[in-house]
């Protein structure tokens, strides 16, 4: 509630009193902005970061879009694997059990992102 | 229509009244209308988001595609499945952390200027205006077909009924009648998904067996090729699912509703379980509808097969079961169509007329009534085209919004995130050629012109695949790459840390929302 009266303060028409207190604030905030930017350990972070959300990104979108490359241009998922249950229904069940474990992956890896965004915040109050 | 039906349907009404009611009193600003106030739990957001997926489109398309044509049908299934990990991945956290009521403004929160949020508000609203024609002109088909009503009164009431939601209680009512018809529809699945099971003695070996018999497809029912025989048609149709999910701004808009990232990670984790599960029943659906109801009785109630969940519903539980399954199908349609209403009119209202012509001053009370006109402006005149597009194939349109918002919005969303050398000119750029691309292509494809009675004029299509994405997609990112780097380097360094440490760190959300 507290966070719903800063922002409508925000929102009034700026008045010229509060223009330049303003502007301080917001150029202290780019300052800090650009400080954690330069830290090593932030930058490791958004390494390691992209570097897990991009490659398990391309992997299963090439896992996805193999399903009807496979379908239109093949037939190794016409046969049959029990009764008449044919791979294609197996192949497309199993991008949805992978939907749900790389989701869980996902959860467990932000996890650990967190602490490491906690530390690198910490370690920036420290050094101020 | 009977007395079981009828208050179901009440039932139904009366619930999302209630909680309009409720929702409407605690919406006092521009914040609460737009977002809820950022106070949506977890597993709130996520059941809403889960509402979104599961529209009349995924609910009855679905089913009624499965039970037609097979394997080709489930497609779809798969294709809004595995699109959650898009989202999850490489959009949900990011955006939470920059913006804060519409796409616009994550956008903007790099690039200021009025042309780069002029051009993301027109993406919107093209895409908003796309799909809810065809959620409008469905719902009255649907509607019309079970209570012998006609059209334009179906329409009528499905829209008065989304403006009074949209109006009242903004996105906290939209959020509760997302989250009711999201349980209540699951609730309705997996009750005929088991009762599908038990008509095949509990095996799904026993109902692939009896469905390949079912249809004059026998085993092709099976394998893909029923429906889609163009190789690269249906790739490019997988291609707009999978990444024009996580660029439709209805979709995009749910995350703004909750306090921080790791709230907006909980949210999609839930959607994913939920879709996964739905999805998964939809093949009971489609094939219990294709066995026990038969193709040529779905045929002959409609013939895109929309009818062949309420029909399956009808053999399996009679009318109670039937009634039920319609009020959640109309449910449905209202939740999705006012999230829509709710959509179009923040582009409307605060990109369009608060950000840019009003340049962002204005007071609470005038955002308010702002988004209020702006709803019913969008409202009006989106009725307004579903009462002419009566006649309308309108199922191309669905995917369409899906092919615009992979081409026009992710690549916009990816760049301003994670490239540093993006420019407003790529920002652009991108969003402009995504946009029209689709809108040609779409335009000279097999879905406006064909032979006489298969499309809206009668002739040879230019383009020959029915959704363009294949094409669009890697132009959206072209056009990006492209312009920003035939453009002067913007000296906006500063701006970028900002936005690296924002998105990686939630750092300053309580700032600028909520």
């Amino acid at each position: 509630m507290a966070n719903q009266m800063d922002i409508s303060v925000e929102e009034q028409p700026k008045t010229k009193v509060g223009e330049p207190a303003l502007a301080n604030k917001k150029e202290k905030e780019r300052q800090v902005y650009k400080e954690i930017a330069q830290m090593d350990s932030f930058k490791a972070l958004v390494k390691k970061k992209k570097k897990f959300l991009f490659s398990t990104t391309i992997l299963f979108l090439i896992a996805y879009i193999m399903l009807p490359v496979l379908t239109s241009f093949t037939t190794v998922l016409e046969h049959r694997v029990v009764g008449k249950i044919t791979w294609v229904w197996i192949y497309s069940l199993s991008l949805f059990v992978m939907t749900i474990v790389l989701c869980e992956v996902y959860k467990f890896r932000a996890n650990k992102f967190d602490k490491d965004v906690e530390k690198i915040m910490k370690e920036y109050e420290d050094n101020k | 229509m009977n007395i079981v039906t009828i208050s179901f349907f009440l039932g139904i009404v009366g619930l999302t009244l209630i909680v309009t009611y409720i929702a409407a009193k605690k919406t006092s600003s521009a914040s609460d209308f737009y977002t809820a106030g950022g106070g949506l739990k977890g597993w709130q957001n996520g059941l809403a988001i889960s509402g979104d997926y599961l529209s009349a489109a995924a609910f009855l398309g679905v089913s009624g595609a499965i039970a037609l044509s097979g394997f080709d049908g489930f497609f779809f299934s798969v294709g809004y499945v595995v699109a959650n990990l898009v989202v999850l991945y490489i959009i949900a956290e990011p955006l939470r952390n920059l913006g804060r009521y519409t796409l616009a403004d994550m956008i903007t929160a790099r690039f200021n200027e009025k042309r780069v949020r002029a051009a993301a508000a027109l993406s919107t609203i093209t895409i908003v205006i796309l799909y809810m024609i065809a959620q409008l002109v469905g719902a009255g088909a649907l509607i019309q077909l079970l209570f012998g009503i006609d059209y334009w009164v179906a329409v009528l009431i499905v829209g008065t009924m989304m403006t009074i939601y949209v109006l009242f209680g903004g996105m906290g009512a939209t959020s509760w009648v997302q989250i009711i018809k999201a349980c209540l529809l699951l609730f309705g699945t997996g009750l005929m998904s088991f009762l599908v099971l038990r008509n095949f003695d509990y095996s799904i070996i026993t109902m692939f067996d009896e469905v390949s018999r079912a249809t004059e497809h026998g085993d092709n029912f099976l394998n893909s090729g029923v429906k889609y025989t163009n190789g690269f048609d249906s790739i490019s149709m997988l291609i707009a699912l999978v990444l024009g999910t996580g660029g439709l701004p209805h979709i995009l808009m749910r995350f703004f509703t909750v306090k921080d990232a790791r709230t907006a990670r909980t949210s999609i984790s839930w959607t994913t379980w939920i879709t996964s599960i739905f999805f998964t029943l939809t093949i009971f659906l489609g094939f219990g509808a294709a066995a026990f109801v038969g193709v040529k009785d779905i045929m002959a109630a409609n013939a895109a097969g929309n009818l062949a969940a309420p029909l399956l519903a009808e053999y399996l539980g009679g009318n109670v079961l039937l009634s039920f399954i319609c009020a959640v199908a109309f449910a449905t349609i209202l939740a999705v169509v006012s999230g829509l209403v709710l959509t179009g009119a923040s582009a409307i209202s605060h990109d369009l007329y608060g950000e840019i012509f009003k340049k962002g001053q204005l007071t609470e009370k005038q955002q308010m009534l702002a988004a209020r006109v702006g709803s019913i402006v969008l409202a009006v005149f989106s009725i307004l085209l579903a009462l002419g597009a009566q006649s309308l194939n309108v199922s191309f349109l669905v995917s369409f919004a899906f092919c615009i918002a992979a081409s026009a919005n992710l690549p916009v969303i990816l760049y301003t995130i994670y490239w540093k050398r993006f420019t407003s000119t790529g920002a652009i750029a991108a969003t402009v050629t995504g946009l029209i691309s689709c809108l040609v292509l779409g335009a000279l494809s097999p879905n406006v012109w064909g032979p006489e009675g298969t499309a809206i004029f009668v002739g040879e299509a230019l383009f020959p695949l029915t959704n363009p994405a294949i094409i669009t997609v890697p132009l959206g990112f072209l056009a990006g790459y492209l312009g920003s780097i035939f453009s002067k380097k913007e000296e906006n360094d500063d701006i970028f840390d900002e936005i690296t440490v924002k998105a990686n760190t939630g750092m300053g959300v309580s700032d600028i929302s909520h």
